[in-house]
């Protein structure tokens, strides 16, 4: 057998680039696994259950993190992004920008005393903005790293030179303030592309009132709403009032096949929504769910059988038509305005939440890390693969997987990264 | 270990508020500290985090526990992370409980919270009894054969040999057919590129000539037994039995398409199939102008309630093909719902509509009426039924799972799902391999695929094999079963009854014996002894006692 000398560096930590690190490091391969974020886990972490088998995502998710960071051969760099690529397959040298943490690493405990006494308040990205993290912070509680971080941007010390008060709590000396920004240089065989995906914000769409009303809603807003560890603690209310919603609707394809947005499919929509209307309803047996789409795509294993089980079981009505607009009542109830294709008549429906499948886009620095890799991009900007071998790019020796490459599902992403470690493994025995 | 000796710490988890939400955390601790050799007890937010583990670490050694239990979710996900954590504090992993106060107790009585909180005391009772009772076990080391063997010649078994050959390992691709390259061989053009099928084809004479590649033709397996690392596999070709011996197997046997016979007056002529419309693409003999192609015939039905996945795709592929090539042509495609997930396949969906390709949806309690020269279907928009002229109708039959599905899943030991299709360990997480170690699956006989999810899959599968090529040794489960030969009287009951061949006889003796590798712990045996000869260790009789009698109130 050849001998392996190199590296892989896999771009991104969400469960792509995890299953792809963990093939890897299984398979007896150096992984250097780069993620920007100060915790590994990406979209998956920020759902509360999956289709079609409504797993808690965390729950099944956690293992796989605990997994990634004890692996002897995987190196994990938080906080880091790739900033400049030159060689080729087999001997790529890269340079990490590794942001600073300001809290030591080793010494950091995941008590939570710096949190409690931090006096910001900050818009919590992980939580969709619906609730406030303090400057000092870990994204969600199962993060790994189990560790803080200082966000410099929001941070008392940094922007006024004051406060101090997490160094003097830390009983532990773990806070530095005089940590620096990193680079760091690699020197790998083959990459793999992992960097997932981001939302469309359907402000832009002014029918449908996002923004404006409060209880419209995008899936991944109420993916927290309804969680367990999310800002309502998996009591399920709505924005305006704090009522316990009884009618839901969803509302698939909202910014794709839309060729005035993104003419594309987003794959997940049809299930998610599903998913999100059933766990609702297992919230609350009174939840009654209007699901408005255009097809309904579920031709995954099982899947066509989840939406039958969707509309038996679970008081889901599916709805073809395309909605026109969304209206708002005195009560702040938004009222669905479309066309019923059985009677051609324009119809309106009162509901108490609204749910917008928003579609999956690429990241909104693709274009960029597409740049800096030298790998090409399709008409949307998700990275260029190969028509029948899809781990492939452009560029030998860089491989995709997941979402960045195409939307697509968990276990379609997962078998992706599999393949893609496969490939960046032939690479490097080649190379 | 005398019972003075023995120190349990017991880690109690709130998961968020999956079970702290429901059950009283805190009661339960301050119970637990009341049990018999219980050393220490306390919660933790989310055990499985790092900070949790760190923690059972600690007070492992701090308290110095000799026997750990975690009340939280399921053993299923969970108990290899917790195994190990006390591996690593220096605990040997068998000395480690699970008890599920979740899955099996929160979330079930979430509206009963104090009869929920009663009830994870017995659990918890019930398994620090047990736990007193644990015994160190020892994983078994095994060596591992470097090579693998791949079923089926398609496109997904071809690739997978290719992508493990490729990292220089051995691999034997076993086709049951005269040559290789499966459903490929009988297409015209491939989508989204419609390029010529025999592109994607020119993968046969890579696999056939790569140097780490045997590839068996007319081919079959006629028996294979062994293990992870060590499988061996008899294959019958040409009269002759081969036995090869591999490391790991991946199964990529494709599946085959329904016959069209019985559907809408089939009668191959005018009414053909959709591979049958390849078969005439290939000869360039489409003469029909008028085209109806009618989508989910056999399948999305009561006798078959799933969607086939790829025959949108092809079907909207021959369309256009047909269309550039006749742009007078009329076809109308009669769908259900188009299946044209993500970029390329809904752009090339939008291509077919901009060609003038009709599509109409059809309700299933209201499917076309083939006439003789035009068909009937009611369409919902319009609320009216509506006549398509036809020289040529196309049925879409779906992908069904190949007839020796079940014998090969009965000599891999590995199951099916409801339709025949090869059932993975786990949909989300674990989607190319199966509950038995070293065994894959990849392609359409996991469930329909077209040739870029096969090669993905098949990339994935090779992946996930070499995870265990790559080593020299494995460890595989300690906590097996064992026979007591002074009380063994060798009726061969748990012979006849072990699911995984792991029992044989030894003449010599007159008494069964475990091959401890291929045993798996399940304890079927032992319940079946009548003479109670076997032990599985792990599950006791002392230790499942111990549990049923403090549970009914005994000490």
């Amino acid at each position: 057998m050849s001998k392996i000398s190199k590296n892989v560096m896999v771009i991104g930590g969400g469960i792509a680039g995890i299953q792809a690190s963990l093939d890897l490091a299984e398979r007896g391969i150096k992984v250097d696994l780069i993620e920007k974020n100060a915790c590994i886990g990406g979209r998956m972490a920020q759902l509360d259950k999956t289709f079609p088998t409504n797993d808690c995502s965390i729950c099944i998710l956690a293992p796989k993190l605990a997994e990634c960071f004890r692996h002897p051969n995987i190196t994990l760099h938080t906080l880091s992004e790739v900033k400049n690529l030159s060689g080729q397959q087999g001997d790529f040298k890269v340079k990490i920008f590794k942001k600073a943490r300001y809290v030591k690493e080793d010494e950091c405990i995941n008590c939570g005393q710096c949190i409690e006494k931090c006096p910001m308040r900050v818009e919590d990205e992980f939580d969709m903005k619906l609730r406030k993290r303090r400057a000092i912070y870990i994204d969600y509680v199962q993060g790994v790293p189990s560790i803080m971080t200082i966000d410099r941007e929001n941070c008392l010390f940094f922007t006024k030179n004051a406060c101090r008060i997490c160094e003097k709590v830390c009983e532990r000396e773990a806070i530095d303030f005089d940590q620096e920004d990193e680079e760091i240089e690699l020197n790998v065989g083959s990459i793999i592309v992992a960097t997932g995906y981001d939302i469309f914000n359907p402000k832009s769409l002014n029918s449908l009132g996002y923004g404006r009303y409060p209880n419209v809603v995008t899936a991944l807003e109420f993916e927290r709403l309804i969680s367990a560890s999310g800002p309502l603690g998996g009591h399920l209310t709505r924005p305006s009032d704090k009522n316990e919603p009884k009618k839901l609707a969803f509302i698939n394809c909202v910014g794709s096949r839309d060729i005035k947005n993104n003419p594309y499919c987003s794959s997940c929509c049809c299930m998610y929504t599903t998913k999100e209307a059933m766990i609702a309803y297992e919230h609350n047996n009174e939840i009654e769910t209007s699901i408005f789409y255009i097809d309904l795509r579920a031709a995954g294993k099982g899947f066509r059988e989840y939406i039958e089980r969707g509309e038996n079981k679970y008081a889901i009505s599916y709805i073809k038509g395309k909605v026109a607009k969304i209206l708002e009542d005195e009560q702040r109830n938004p009222i669905i305005v479309y066309e019923d294709i059985n009677t051609s008549q324009v119809k309106q429906f009162k509901f108490d939440l609204v749910i917008l499948a928003t579609t999956m886009v690429p990241k909104k620095d693709a274009v960029t890390l597409a740049k800096i890799l030298g790998i090409k991009t399709n008409d949307f900007n998700f990275f260029k693969a190969n028509s029948y071998y899809p781990q492939i790019s452009s560029k030998e020796g860089i491989f995709l997987c997941g979402a960045c490459r195409e939307p697509m599902d968990i276990p379609s992403s997962v078998v992706d990264a599999s393949g893609a470690a496969a490939k960046a493994a032939e690479a490097i025995m080649r190379g | 270990m005398s019972n003075e000796d023995i120190r349990i710490g017991v880690f109690i988890c709130h998961c968020g508020t999956n079970i702290g939400g429901v059950l009283d955390i805190t009661e339960l601790i301050e119970y637990t500290k009341t049990l018999p050799n219980v050393a220490y007890s306390a919660g933790n937010l989310y055990t499985c985090s790092e900070v949790g583990l760190s923690n059972i670490r600690e007070n492992i050694k701090e308290h110095n526990l000799n026997r750990v239990i975690v009340a939280s979710c399921s053993p299923r996900t969970h108990e290899p992370l917790f195994r190990s954590t006390c591996q690593e504090a220096g605990l040997n992993p068998y000395l480690f409980e699970m008890v599920n106060i979740r899955d099996q107790d929160s979330w079930v009585h979430m509206k009963e919270p104090q009869k929920g909180t009663e009830k994870a005391k017995d659990l918890i009772r019930m398994s620090v009894y047990k736990a007193s009772l644990l015994e160190p076990l020892e994983k078994m080391q095994v060596s591992v054969i470097p090579s693998a063997a791949v079923i089926g010649g398609g496109i997904a078994g071809m690739n997978a040999a290719l992508t493990l050959a490729n990292q220089s390992f051995k691999v034997s691709l076993i086709e049951k057919d005269s040559e290789l390259g499966g459903l490929i061989r009988h297409l015209h053009k491939t989508y989204p590129t419609n390029e010529d099928a025999s592109n994607i084809l020119e993968t046969r004479n890579l696999a056939e000539s790569h140097k780490e590649i045997d590839v068996y033709k007319s081919a079959t397996i006629e028996k294979i037994e062994g293990y992870v690392g060590n499988y061996k596999i008899v294959i019958l070709q040409e009269k002759k039995m081969i036995e090869i011996e591999v490391g790991a197997i991946i199964v990529a046997t494709g599946a085959r398409v329904l016959s069209p016979e019985g559907y809408y007056n089939y009668n191959g002529k005018t009414i053909i199939s959709q591979l049958e419309l390849e078969g005439l693409l290939k000869e360039n003999s489409v003469n029909a102008k008028n085209i109806a192609m009618i989508q989910c015939v056999g399948c999305r039905n009561e006798e078959r309630r799933y969607c086939s996945n790829i025959c949108c795709m092809t079907a909207l592929k021959n369309a256009i093909l047909i269309k550039e090539q006749n742009p007078d042509a009329n076809i109308t495609i009669i769908f259900r719902d188009i299946q044209a997930q993500g970029v390329t396949y809904e752009e090339y969906y939008r291509r077919a509509r901009e060609m003038g390709i009709i599509f109409i949806k059809y309700l299933p309690d209201k499917p076309p009426i083939i006439k003789e020269d035009h068909l009937e279907v009611y369409n919902e928009f319009m609320n009216q039924v509506i006549g398509i002229p036809h020289d040529l109708v196309v049925l879409s039959m779906p992908l069904i799972a190949n007839e020796d599905s079940e014998r090969l899943a009965k000599m891999l030991k590995v199951p099916l799902e409801e339709n025949n299709f090869f059932l993975e360990a786990h949909v989300k997480l674990r989607p190319v391999d199966f509950a038995t170690d070293g065994v894959f699956v990849c392609g359409s006989a996991h469930w329909p695929a077209d040739i870029s999810e096969s090669i993905s899959q098949s990339n994935a599968a090779a992946s996930r094999a070499s995870t265990i090529l790559s080593k020299e040794m494995l460890e595989v489960e300690g906590s097996t079963a064992e026979v007591n030969p002074d009380l063994c009287i060798g009726c061969e009951a748990c012979i006849k009854i072990c699911p995984y061949s792991a029992i044989s006889k030894d003449e010599e003796t007159d008494t069964a014996v475990v091959n401890k590798v291929v045993c798996k712990g399940c304890g079927v045996c032992g319940a079946s002894c009548p003479q109670n000869a076997i032990i599985i260790h792990h599950f006791t009789s002392d230790q499942i006692i111990a549990e049923i009698v403090t549970y009914g109130g005994g000490d």
